[in-house]
């Protein structure tokens, strides 16, 4: 996702300045997708080129709120109504990095499964405490954000499992698949002689 | 950190069944203190240990080398019926298939390992009462087995293993054929056991489920292979939020 739409729906709460917005965008993802002021004024000045928000006079201590234009209210309802692709993700490093471990010589694979697992698990059992104590029913929105990132890892330590499991099943190493076709065909030949 | 404090302690614990060439290393030294107020995760592929190590933990199995510690007591130490008056009384065990006995009402069945212990009939129901207020059931203790649905059962099961003064709470895949949202609620529970005294064990291998330890350790061809550094509290996450 773009910090962009993420400032727009927040802007369309109403006027807000730089640190209001952060402020409000820290809480909407309960912290966990931390901003640096300098992030919302970069991206607040992209979307002021772009039309997509307006700058308003500074007020008297000298904070200047942005307010939602009607090309930024359209942006916005576009962005809420088309899915995400997964295209428009970010590639995933953790696959890329384990097919590299593979064909990599003098990685242990297992042990940066093992490394990866323990990672993913640990951030697993934060978001599950953190929902454990997210109980009042104002925290629903946070609650569903601390859902999803919970069905993520698990979805990573699955994953990892499966690596596990796969890379069992597969020793010893790529190396030996080449050879099987010849045994293969010696076997073939001696059948037929 | 002082050795006695643990509630649970496993010391280069090993399994070995049969022998020489034919011998099956279960459990190849493990060594796992878990102290009061501590739910510790154990994970693993089939075959790695965990249901070994969660048998050891509550003296129904012995081991072949190590020594197991429940509450500062060594349980090689125990003859057989010391052993199974601390398994009566100090731990909880819940387990995949329940056990419950059908011929026995919910709170018969919960009451059960306090009556053995020679807890009287009254002073048993009124614990094993409370044990089922406490998983929400109070108002169907009266029911059989048969007359409950496989979430109420395993909350049975679960009041059985809290019953009394048990510090010491192990569980094998507690939430077993359940529905997530029941599944969840079975965790709910044990965490709350946990939180208000008890030292926790959870042997499981759904992810989402060790999530609710503050450890998670990983066995691996009966070794302990890796463990994730324990949770502190949620203060640290929160901190800098408005929340």
């Amino acid at each position: 996702m773009s910090i962009r739409h993420g400032l727009l729906a927040l802007l369309e709460r109403g006027q807000m300045y730089g640190y209001q917005l952060r402020a409000a965008f820290e809480e909407s993802t309960g912290s966990t997708w931390p901003l640096n002021i300098g992030q919302v004024y970069t991206t607040l000045a992209r979307l002021e080129r772009d039309g997509l928000v307006r700058p308003l006079p500074e007020n008297e201590s000298g904070q200047r709120p942005y307010e939602i234009t009607d090309a930024g209210r359209a942006d916005l309802a576009l962005w809420f109504a088309t899915p995400i692709s997964r295209a428009d993700r970010p590639r995933d490093e953790l696959s890329i990095k384990l097919a590299l471990a593979l064909t990599t010589p003098g990685v242990d694979v297992r042990s940066v499964v093992q490394t990866q697992r323990t990672a993913t698990m640990r951030a697993l059992q934060e978001f599950t405490r953190l929902k454990y104590t997210s109980d009042k029913p104002e925290d629903l929105p946070w609650r569903l954000v601390l859902d999803a990132m919970i069905f993520q890892t698990e979805a990573e330590v699955r994953w990892l499992d499966h690596c596990e499991t796969s890379l069992v099943r597969h020793r010893p190493a790529p190396i030996r698949a080449v050879d099987q076709p010849e045994a293969v065909d010696q076997a073939g030949d001696e059948a037929r002689r | 950190m002082d050795p006695v404090d643990g509630v649970l302690e496993l010391r280069d614990v090993r399994r070995t069944h049969g022998a020489g060439a034919a011998a099956v290393h279960a459990l190849r030294g493990v060594s796992l203190t878990v102290r009061a107020g501590e739910l510790v995760a154990v994970m693993g592929p089939s075959g790695s240990g965990k249901s070994t190590l969660l048998a050891l933990a509550g003296g129904l199995d012995r081991p072949t080398g190590g020594e197991v510690v429940v509450e500062g007591e060594a349980l090689a130490g125990l003859s057989a019926r010391g052993l199974a008056r601390l398994r009566r009384r100090r731990i909880g065990y819940v387990f995949q298939d329940l056990n419950l006995l059908g011929s026995l009402t919910a709170v018969e069945n919960v009451a059960l390992p306090l009556e053995l212990d020679g807890t009287g009939a009254r002073a048993a129901r009124q614990l094993a009462l409370a044990a089922l207020r406490e998983v929400d059931l109070k108002d169907l203790a009266d029911r059989f087995p048969d007359q409950m649905s496989g979430g109420q059962q395993q909350r049975v099961a679960i009041a059985r293993a809290l019953v009394g003064e048990r510090r010491l709470v192990l569980a094998d895949e507690p939430t077993g054929a359940l529905d997530s949202q029941t599944g969840e609620a079975v965790l709910h529970l044990l965490r709350r056991r946990v939180d208000a005294g008890a030292a926790g064990v959870l042997v499981t291998h759904e992810a989402r489920h060790a999530g609710w330890a503050d450890r998670v350790v990983f066995l691996r061809d009966g070794v302990m292979v890796d463990s994730t550094a324990p949770l502190i509290g949620v203060e640290h996450l929160l901190s800098g939020s408005s929340r």
